[in-house]
This record gives C-alpha cells, structure tokens and sequence, in this order.
C-alpha cells in the first residue's frame, strides 16, 4: 500500500495539481475574456469572421509540444509562456461556439426584438447571449478539457503541473510515477467536464 | 367603431428591391387611423414586406413611407418601432422569459417603473383572455400555441402603440382557436381603436376582421377596398381568392 502511486507521492501530487489549475483557469479566464468578445464580435462584423476563426484554427493545428517550444524563444521558459500556449489553444472552440451559438438564434425570436424596438445592445445582452449561454458554455467546457490535457506538457518547458510526473516517470521508466501525474490529470478533467456540463444544462433554455 | 379619416400610415409610390429584384413596387395607399387593414395575397406576393416598410426593417428603395406624417427614414428606428406593436407568425416570444417578463418587454425598454410594469402586464393578461395569476409566471414553452398567441398580442399592445402590425399570428393554430382568436381580436381591435394592418393568406380571415382589405399580386396592390367592394371586385386575383370562400360543396 505504502507503494501505491497515490499515497508514495501524495504531498506532490497536491502540489502539482494546484499548479496545474493554476495553469488551466488562468489561462481559461483570459481566453474566456477575450475569446467570448471576439465571438460576439464576428457576429456583428462578419467580413471579420474568416480571419479570426482562421487563426484560430491554425493555432489549434499547431502540435503542442512543438507551440511550447516556439514560445521559448519569446516568452523564454516557465510559467507565462504555457499560460500563452493554452490560451492560445482554448480560443477556437470558445470563439467558435460563441459565434455559433448566438448566429443559431432563431431569426423569429430576433426580428421580434428588433421589431419591438430593441437596439442592438439590448438584443445582445438580453437576448443573444441568454440564449446562446449553453452554447458557449459547452466551448468553455470542451477548451477547459484540452487545457488539462495540453497542461501536462507545460512541465516541458519548466512551468510545472502534473506533466512533471509524467516527464520524470518516462526518463526513469517508472509507471507508477506516470500514474502519479496522468491519473490525478484524468480526474480533473472528467470533474471539469462534469461540473461545467451541469452548468451548462442549468443555463439552457427550454424551447 | 372609432373610426375617422386621419392618416396613420401612407405609402407613395414605395418600391423595395432586393438584389435588383423588386419585391414591391409602386406602393401607393393610405392606412387610415382606427381601421383594420388586412392585406390579402399569397405566398411571395410582397405582403410581408409591405408591413415590413412601415416598421423600417426594410426601407423603400425608392418613395416613401410616412408614419405620422413623417417619412420613416426619418424617424429615429427605435422610437419608429416602439410606436409599433408587432406581431408574427412564430411569435418570437423570448423562451428564456416568463410571460410576464415578455409582455412587460417594450414599456421596461422605455424605463417604466417595476410597478406600473407589474400593473400593466396583469391588464393586459386580463384583456387577452389569460388569468394573470396563473400565467405571469409561467415560460413560453409552458403554453399551448393558442395562448402563446394571446401572449404575442399582449406584449405588441403593453406600450399602447397606435398602430399595430400583425404577420399571419393566428396561421399556426387549429381551426377552432384560430376562429375563437380572430373574432376576440376582432372585439378587442374595436374596443382599442387600434389601427391594425394585418397580413394573411386567408380569405376567410380577411373577411373577419377588415375593414378594408388589400390585395396583393406579384409585389403590387391589385384592390383596396371595404370588403362588399372586395366581393365585386373583377380582378382575377379576387376571383381566385372569392372561390375559396364557397362553400365545400361548390369546389368539389
């Protein structure tokens, strides 16, 4: 028992997963702040669209150790450059259902709005977004997701989190180390997906 | 019914295109304040758009639309469209909002008090046939189409605009609320001295509730008049449309 991966390494694991969260909801908080606008913001401008999702989308092509890796040079090592790097990596899906989510509003329920003499603004905030929430969310869910995935590589380049095990496990070819940083990360994302699923069933409306 | 010959809404020679398509065109005819004018046609005739134009969701390409006198381009949009109820096919209720909330919608954009809002939705409730008590707090999805109706008709009269604007609302329902709703629009249409233009495909319902009524053919007003001018009218659109109105026997 005293060998089992969970109790041996359990005050670093503690550490590591609280430096992984760290990671993830930093950089989830900022590609929510940015990402959600810019989503509203194609809606609005649509010769924007293209652009935007297709950098975003490039950006998702990008292979994550390699992203790391070209931050170096820029953001040097540590912390800020994977907090750069999973930001960049939760924009699509973000931006994507943002936009989606708001342009499948039924039209109906629009032109009422407009009809009524809503402007813009009121048409957004009191009817675009609401009713767009569970979309959006979902985008919030499946990009908090792959954060936690991609996050274990952040240990790669010096910026901590579970990965560290992992890394350290595969240099000295020990599973129960693995174990140690891949089990732990699992459940933080199936409890991720769960928590922000049942959010996202709260917010949406029935029709 | 309270009915002068003040002028509500007035086209002149209003042509709208799409694409360089005309959709209507050499619009020319007044509304008069207090009367229901229902503008008949099929399927793609312009009767959409034409209520459309008065509401400025779509301005003319060419003429103008005079709400009050004013050409709709002028007016601010918004104050235009809160001057307007407005009412369509799907409704558009907001399905995140309680009946209370969407009726209450227009007079809280114009920055009423939450009391004098509360007051007037259960008014209103009251008018269309809906027991506030029981329906306020209920959501859209929560109703049967006929009420979701009533609540669509609540929410255009809440500001108490002038002019009504109705896109085929009764369209979706079964004959027998449908016929129940437009003879209780009818009362309440003369009870409020609203001006109603009111779109159809329907001739039976045209017959209900015009005062006058609007033929539309190919994006042009073929006839405009009370319905006995209506029933004498030669054109062959009216008589195509007289002749769903004979009885079943006849037609078979």
């Amino acid at each position: 028992m005293k060998d089992f991966f969970l109790v041996k390494y359990a005050p670093e694991i503690l550490q590591h997963t609280l430096e992984h969260l760290f990671l993830v909801s930093i950089a989830i908080g900022i590609a929510i702040f940015v990402g959600i606008p810019l989503g509203i913001l194609i809606t609005r401008k649509t010769y924007l669209r293209q652009p935007i999702l297709g950098i975003a989308n490039i950006l998702q092509t990008i292979p994550s150790l390699a992203l790391f890796g070209l931050l170096i040079p820029i953001a040097g090592i540590g912390v800020v450059p994977a907090i750069i790097a999973l930001t960049l990596y939760s924009f699509l899906p973000i931006i994507r259902n943002t936009y989606t989510g708001i342009t499948n509003v039924d039209p109906a329920i629009r032109e009422a709005g407009r009809g009524m003499g809503m402007t813009d603004t009121q048409l957004l905030l009191q009817v675009e977004i609401p009713l767009a929430m569970g979309v959006i969310l979902a985008g919030v869910r499946v990009a908090t997701v792959i954060a936690i995935g991609i996050a274990t590589i952040a240990a790669a380049i010096g910026a901590g989190g579970l990965g560290v095990f992992i890394f350290r496990g595969i240099s000295v070819v020990n599973d129960q180390l693995i174990l140690a940083g891949a089990f732990p990360a699992a459940v933080i994302a199936l409890l991720a997906d769960l928590i922000i699923g049942w959010i996202e069933n709260k917010l949406k409306v029935k029709n | 019914m309270p009915q002068n010959n003040q002028t509500a809404v007035e086209f002149r020679d209003v042509t709208f295109s799409r694409n360089h398509r005309p959709l209507v065109s050499n619009l020319n005819f007044t509304i008069r304040q207090g009367e229901a004018l229902v503008l008949l046609g099929r399927s793609g005739s312009g009767k959409t758009t034409t209520m459309k134009l008065i509401n400025r969701l779509f301005t003319p390409t060419q003429g103008e639309v005079l709400f009050d006198g004013i050409p709709t381009t002028q007016w601010d949009e918004i104050k235009l469209r809160r001057k307007i109820g407005y009412v369509i096919q799907e409704i558009g209720l907001f399905p995140h909002f309680t009946v209370e909330r969407n009726v209450g919608l227009v007079p809280s954009l114009e920055g009423w008090q939450p009391k004098q809002i509360k007051t007037r939705v259960y008014e209103l409730l009251q008018l269309v046939g809906l027991e506030p008590a029981q329906f306020a707090g209920r959501y859209p999805h929560e109703l049967s189409g006929g009420q979701r109706q009533r609540v669509g008709v609540a929410r255009a009269l809440a500001a108490d605009p002038p002019v009504l604007l109705m896109d085929e609302p009764f369209g979706a329902l079964d004959p027998i609320t449908r016929l129940e709703l437009q003879q209780e629009f009818r009362h309440l249409q003369q009870e409020l001295g609203k001006t109603v233009v009111f779109v159809t495909h329907d001739i039976q319902e045209a017959f209900i509730l015009a005062s006058r009524i609007g033929l539309m053919y190919g994006g042009e007003l073929v006839v405009l008049g009370t319905t006995d001018e209506f029933m004498r009218s030669q054109h062959p659109e009216s008589l195509a449309f007289l002749q769903c109105m004979r009885s079943p026997k006849d037609t078979l």
